[in-house]
């Protein structure tokens, strides 16, 4: 609200002042403006959006990265549509979407919302940092982990036993069935952490009289959460929502680590086989033009989300 | 209108700014040199070659290798060590690294404009063929012929660093490197568990099947292998591919001399083979799900008869089984000389660009004389060329490791790594054998991919 407030106003105040000058003098200012934001350009360009051109110019070539390259036009990214692998990679990571950003989101709400009903918890401050730990260990260190615990001898194969349930027991990761949701999971409990420390300071945010209005109209838990909890948190979800979709679409170091894109090309993902091509494989335009798909994707996606969260109110 | 103006021109001037940073990037040349580069390497190979790096002057040589684990590791610090105190007026830089940070950073090292001297390059299309074309190596055959390499390397060995001069064709036309150490794939056994089986040291593949039957039968996991890792998959085929489709069948295939193709009787029998032994349990359970490390693991603690890896695991496997496991690899038919898969170490190769060809060429040549081959075997390397009084004790995992080297590299039984097939035919192969044994795949589907693969790639040739 303090945002949106002073708008009218100025927007008033230019409509009111003599047309000549002002206009003039607006665009001296900008240009001075210009010339601020030259540094931050400056590196933009040089760090960002030349690469960024490379990138684009190296997907229309064939190019082993070494020798001379032969244009090629659109033929790489027409193999992207043709070839059954890499379409089935972006595939495998739209499954992940539902791994990275829906379930821990849906789960971290249901945690957040509990919490509130406890008004004031000791050492709050300490369990947020236990749940919020996952995101700051290293993602090799979490995937090498992570195997151990699949591994056909590791600790959830063994509990399982334990409990009676050898029946269920299998290779998780090298299993064609559950090889993708394993490595999911990872990331469920990689990015749960993340999206439960901005809801539990989302809702610190909204204001208590909320709360106390709502109990008094005689609202339960269930009605609390969907007429105060969850509009309150709109802001938070886009957030965590751009941020764990994000992470899915390219992840990469998680699949390196723990299945190479196995079993078969079970967990193939597009930001792996950009790396594969680039580097294994010397498919440097290919690999580019996968990562131009990626990128574009990745911005489709993250502009139809800031789309879902309407406007701020004010109105 | 005023207010509405603004974000559109700083949406114009935005949009300028990336229209002309794109531009400018595509109108720069395309990626990688313009073509003619290849050319640079052929003005050296007319001169006389100076054997003696004494008489360089003051010479500072890098080379990049991947001697990372503790015998070559070892063996080539002592060795550099040796050249630097015989010529004190060479320096040498070394670069040691994994072989897939080699992989990946060697590319761009070669193609920058101060290469290392000497590298080590790896066999095939994707890493020595794709630098032979862009023209970053030179080719050594004065130096082969000055050193002798020529006559103390088996032809077989030398061939698998030939290319022809514009990369496309391997094995046939110019030298680009040797290498000090060897390797093959075969098949460590638990001496114990074997005898309190009644079986004998099986010699073919049907002595190897019986033994895995038998193994089964008793209770005991017959093959320790987990193909979580992907590689492990193209030496468990290899083995099986060698006794089905053969010498010339694998070589056909591997070398693009034509007139194979993957889904020939040969190899899609040994993929039903594979299979069966998936079905059967030969396999065990789990094993995509398992690492190699894990199973090499298991094997050295004697949960299980045999273990089908290459030479490079002895050391891994004798400090835990002592005396008790052995090493063999499997002949067609039972007094043959053994036919399986391996090569030889990463090439020792001279780059274009290096301002001291001779010395680095006089430098590779102290690695693999067999003063050097001596030091290899001395750091527990299998030595490519292994001297003749070089002996490892007779009750050894060594002993038989390079009885089986010789007998493979002296008597034509070696075949190359079938990954050499294509750039992508690792992905395609070790991908497909994790289909096949998990049941994704029949073993005639397994082979039309494999086929598919190689067929597109002849074409884009």
């Amino acid at each position: 609200m303090a945002v949106t407030a002073p708008r009218p106003t100025a927007r008033n105040r230019r409509a009111d002042a003599p047309s000549g000058r002002p206009a003039r003098r607006r665009g001296r200012i900008q240009w001075k403006g210009y010339l601020y934001a030259l540094p931050a350009l400056a590196v933009l360009t040089a760090f960002l959006l030349v690469p960024l051109g490379q990138l684009v110019q190296i997907s229309l070539y064939h190019w082993d990265g070494v020798s001379a390259s032969t244009w090629a036009g659109l033929a790489n990214y027409t193999e992207i549509a043709r070839n059954p692998q890499l379409r089935a990679g972006f595939l495998h990571s739209f499954v992940l979407i539902l791994f990275f950003a829906v379930f821990p989101i849906v789960l971290a709400l249901l945690l957040a919302a509990v919490t509130t009903r406890a008004s004031r918890l000791r050492g709050v401050s300490f369990f947020r940092a236990l749940i919020f730990l996952p995101q700051v260990v290293a993602m090799v260190v979490t995937a090498t982990a992570w195997t151990a615990i699949y591994a056909p001898d590791g600790i959830l194969n063994t509990a399982l036993r334990t409990i009676g349930l050898k029946a269920v027991t299998r290779p998780w990761l090298g299993d064609f069935s559950t090889a993708l949701p394993a490595v999911g999971l990872i990331g469920t409990w990689l990015e749960i952490g993340l999206c439960l420390v901005l809801f539990t300071a989302g809702i610190g945010q909204i204001p208590a009289e909320l709360y106390e209005a709502a109990r008094i109209d005689g609202a339960g838990v269930v009605r609390e959460f969907f007429a105060v909890t969850l509009p309150g948190l709109r802001g938070q979800i886009t957030v965590a929502l751009t941020l764990t979709v994000i992470a899915a679409l390219r992840t990469f170091d998680l699949v390196y680590v723990a299945t190479h894109g196995g079993p078969g090309n079970a967990t193939s993902l597009p930001a792996f086989e950009v790396y594969n091509r680039a580097f294994g494989t010397g498919q440097v335009g290919s690999a580019c033009a996968i990562a131009v798909v990626l990128t574009v994707l990745i911005l489709i996606v993250t502009i139809l989300i800031t789309k879902l969260q309407p406007k701020e109110d004010g109105t | 209108m005023s207010v509405r103006t603004r974000p559109h021109r700083h949406r114009r001037i935005a949009a300028a700014l990336t229209v002309a940073c794109l531009t400018a990037a595509a109108a720069a040349c395309a990626p990688g040199p313009s073509g003619g580069s290849s050319a640079d390497s052929t003005d050296n190979s007319a001169k006389p070659v100076s054997t003696d790096p004494a008489k360089a002057g003051k010479v500072t040589l890098t080379e990049w290798d991947q001697n990372t684990d503790p015998g070559t590791n070892a063996s080539t610090a002592a060795l550099n060590k040796a050249f630097m105190q015989k010529y004190p007026n060479v320096t040498i830089k070394r670069v040691s690294r994994s072989f897939s940070d080699l992989k990946t950073t060697l590319k761009l090292a070669l193609s920058s404009a101060n290469p290392p001297d000497v590298v080590q390059a790896n066999q095939g299309y994707p890493d020595m063929g794709a630098f032979v074309k862009a023209g970053l190596l030179q080719p050594v055959d004065r130096y082969a012929k000055t050193y002798g390499w020529n006559t103390s390397f088996p032809s077989q060995l030398l061939d698998l660093n030939r290319f022809s001069a514009d990369g496309k064709t391997w094995k046939t036309g110019n030298l680009y490197g040797v290498s000090q150490t060897g390797e093959i794939v075969g098949i460590y056994y638990n001496k114990a568990k074997l005898q309190s089986l009644g079986l004998s040291v099986p010699t073919t593949l049907q002595e190897f099947e019986t033994a895995l039957a038998k193994a089964k039968a008793s209770g005991l996991q017959p093959i320790s292998y987990g193909d979580a890792d992907k590689s492990p998959g193209i030496h468990i085929f290899g083995v099986i591919q060698a006794a089905t489709a053969g010498k010339d069948g694998v070589r056909k295939l591997v070398f693009n001399t034509g007139g194979a193709k993957w889904t020939d009787p040969g190899t899609l029998k040994a993929a039903t083979t594979l299979r069966s032994w998936a079905d059967k349990g030969y396999l065990g359970s789990g094993f995509n799900g398992q690492s190699e490390d894990q199973a090499v693991a298991s094997f050295a603690q004697g949960k299980a008869l045999f273990l089908v890896d290459g030479t490079w695991q002895a050391a891994v496997v004798e400090p835990k089984m002592k005396q008790n496991v052995g090493f063999t690899a499997l002949s067609p038919a039972a007094g043959q000389p053994p036919l399986t898969q391996g090569g030889e170490g990463l090439a020792w190769a001279v780059t274009s660009k290096s301002k001291h060809p001779d010395v680095a060429a006089a430098y590779i040549n102290f690695l693999v004389d067999q003063q050097g081959m001596q030091v290899s075997a001395d750091h527990g390397n299998l030595p490519a060329l292994p001297p003749a009084d070089h002996k490892p004790a007779a009750d050894s995992v060594y002993a038989g490791v390079l009885d089986e080297w010789k007998a493979v590299s002296q008597k034509d039984g070696l075949l190359p790594y079938l990954d050499y097939t294509t750039p992508t035919f690792y992905d395609t192969l070790t991908a497909g054998v994790q289909e096949l044994t998990a049941g994704q795949l029949t073993p005639a589907k397994f082979t039309d991919q494999l086929q598919s693969d190689y067929a597109s790639f002849q074409q884009s040739k």
